[in-house]
């Protein structure tokens, strides 16, 4: 944006256009409410600004060795995505009001979508949500508009973040929210089969778990079907370069944080949340979605499709209150996943995978150091149990240059000693190393 | 178009009943003001109604509409022919373009529906 200046004569110049004073432009507004005063520091040079911004800047570690994980995960992102979506017609766009007018940007929502459905084998994906989180609570009230039923139940395997948002977001509902406790890093598979009934609106599980732990969910998708409800799973796209989809285990909304998809981890985001269905719910999915079409001159055209049930239509009974959508963030995953590749993508998952392996043998090696589950089936993130408070262990190796994990006990009763690390591709077997010795000498 | 021998309400439904049956679906003038329709969504069979709850939605390229109940009563059958064929509403209002029938179980809030005179009146009016 350029520099507007407004200068004293200016001022004037306009004030004199629309025949008013000053305070007689801002006569409407109640005297006692007028500042007189803003109350900020005198104004600063330009180098100044710039070295009080360096030092607050400073204060953020940014070049710790980073196994942390738990949702967002340090990937490597090639530098043609910045370069292709930093393109102006991209990166100034904002979600179109006259949107068949914006060929360009529905083209590349609609390919975004197609690159969601292929990733977890669904048939429709929307334009995108705000993260993980929200992505999680919107299919939860989807299946309730489907099923017409109140009933959620959500495993503790769950990202925890997600679960207290959607705890917010349901706070004032007439929700029964039913939560199990996964059994050895595994989703609690006797009290969900127990607890799904006639009235149970949706199961909501994640692969992989917060815990980093795999499953297939066949047999819960196949149970929950069989009373009427869904299958809500939450994942983590990059696994899916090598996991079994959510689609092929019966899922049928399938949501997800997509900043591993080429963006970068950033306190506050912004972020990228996914969701996919089955064609039969299409209707019920809420937020944006474009469909291919063909123009009167039987080319090939994109348009926003299915507006009717949105609230610039639909009002008060609009399907959700989503009115925008992530698309930079989504625009990002494409060309991520468009550079990637097929192959590109299976080798990135393969390697976090074989990394992640190869921390876990080193790290239990250590006397101290023990797997927290018995369970071995992980992705790219397990559970340690130390010697001591995990907390105190990870504060230790921040000065030693490591972001080494995240501690359990914040959201999990009883993991006081539990560590949860991260291996992406990105990590090197030297820096494994490094971390094993840090670890070992801290303990 | 106004078919003799229904029943019709404020909303634009009709009702067409036998015995203790309604046959419901939306009137000529409704479907005129939607235009082309895309997609019904149906009750499910077995859910209960009162007068003027939502019953089903219709809906076009343009805009979606809620379908009220004009009695209260059961929802015995749908026609699913609407599933894949929406536009029979348009074709057929009153025939092949039903969406539902209720079995009626309070014969009073029948009482309250127009005859296709009085809403013939009625539409004169708005």
């Amino acid at each position: 944006m350029p520099f507007i200046s407004n200068t004293p004569d200016q001022q004037k110049q306009m004030l004199a256009e629309i025949s008013l004073t000053m305070d007689g432009l801002f006569a409407d507004i109640p005297p006692e409410l007028m500042c007189s005063t803003f109350n900020l520091p005198a104004g600063l040079s330009e180098q100044q600004v710039r070295n009080h911004l360096a030092e607050l800047a400073d204060k953020n570690s940014t070049n710790l060795i980073c196994f942390l994980g738990g949702g967002f995960y340090d990937h490597f992102i090639p530098a043609a995505v910045y370069s292709i979506i930093s393109r102006g017609e991209f990166y100034t766009s904002y979600t179109p009001y006259q949107p068949e007018l914006s060929q360009g940007t529905l083209q590349a929502i609609y390919e975004y979508q197609s690159a969601i459905c292929r990733l977890t084998a669904m048939e429709a994906a929307n334009a995108s949500l705000y993260d993980g989180g929200t992505a999680m609570y919107e299919a939860m009230m989807m299946t309730l508009r489907i099923t017409g039923r109140n009933k959620v139940i959500i495993d503790d395997s769950v990202n925890p973040i997600y679960r207290v948002m959607i705890r917010s977001y349901t706070r004032n509902l007439n929700i029964e929210l039913e939560q199990t406790h996964s059994a050895d890093g595994l989703a609690n598979r006797q009290q969900i089969l127990q607890k799904i009934d006639d009235k149970t609106a949706a199961v909501i599980l994640q692969n992989p778990n917060f815990f980093g732990c795999i499953d297939d969910f066949t047999d819960i998708a196949n149970a929950a079907h069989q009373k009427g409800a869904l299958l809500i799973v939450s994942c983590y796209p990059i696994s899916l370069g090598i996991l079994k989809t959510p689609g092929s285990m019966g899922a049928d909304i399938v949501t997800g944080e997509g900043q591993s998809l080429g963006m970068p981890m950033s306190f506050g985001g912004p972020y990228l949340g996914f969701m996919a269905t089955r064609m039969q719910y299409v209707r019920k999915m809420p937020g944006r979605i474009v469909g291919e079409t063909k123009d009167r001159f039987d080319r090939r055209a994109f348009v926003l499709t299915l507006q009717a049930r949105e609230q610039h239509i639909r009002r008060d009974k609009a399907t959700s209150n989503i009115c925008s959508n992530e698309a930079l963030c989504a625009l990002t995953a494409l060309v991520y996943l468009s550079l990637l590749g097929k192959e590109g993508l299976k080798q990135t998952a393969q390697l976090c995978a074989d990394k992640a392996s190869y921390a876990y043998q080193r790290l239990t090696a250590i006397p101290k150091v023990k797997p927290h589950f018995r369970a071995k089936w992980f992705f790219n993130e397990f559970v340690l149990d130390l010697p001591s408070e995990a907390a105190d262990v990870i504060a230790r190796l921040i000065e030693k240059g490591f972001a080494a994990g995240f501690p359990l006990s914040r959201y999990y009763e009883g993991m006081e000693n539990s560590m949860l690390i991260s291996v992406t591709e990105k990590r090197t077997k030297q820096q494994i190393g490094m971390l094993a010795e840090a670890l070992e000498s801290v303990l | 178009m106004i078919a003799e021998g229904l029943l019709y309400t404020k909303d634009h439904e009709w009702a067409k009943i036998e015995g203790s049956t309604a046959t419901v679906g939306i009137t000529d003038y409704a479907q005129q003001l939607m235009g082309e329709l895309t997609y019904v969504e149906l009750p499910a069979i077995g859910k209960e109604f009162r007068v003027h709850d939502e019953m089903a939605v219709v809906e076009s390229s343009k805009s979606a509409s809620d379908v009220y109940s004009p009695v209260t009563g059961k929802v015995v059958e749908v026609n699913s022919n609407l599933e894949s064929k929406p536009e029979l509403i348009n074709d057929d209002c009153y025939g092949s373009g039903w969406i539902c029938k209720l079995a009626i179980t309070d014969a009073n809030s029948v009482e309250n529906l127009m005859n296709a005179k009085q809403y013939e009146e009625y539409l004169k009016g708005l």
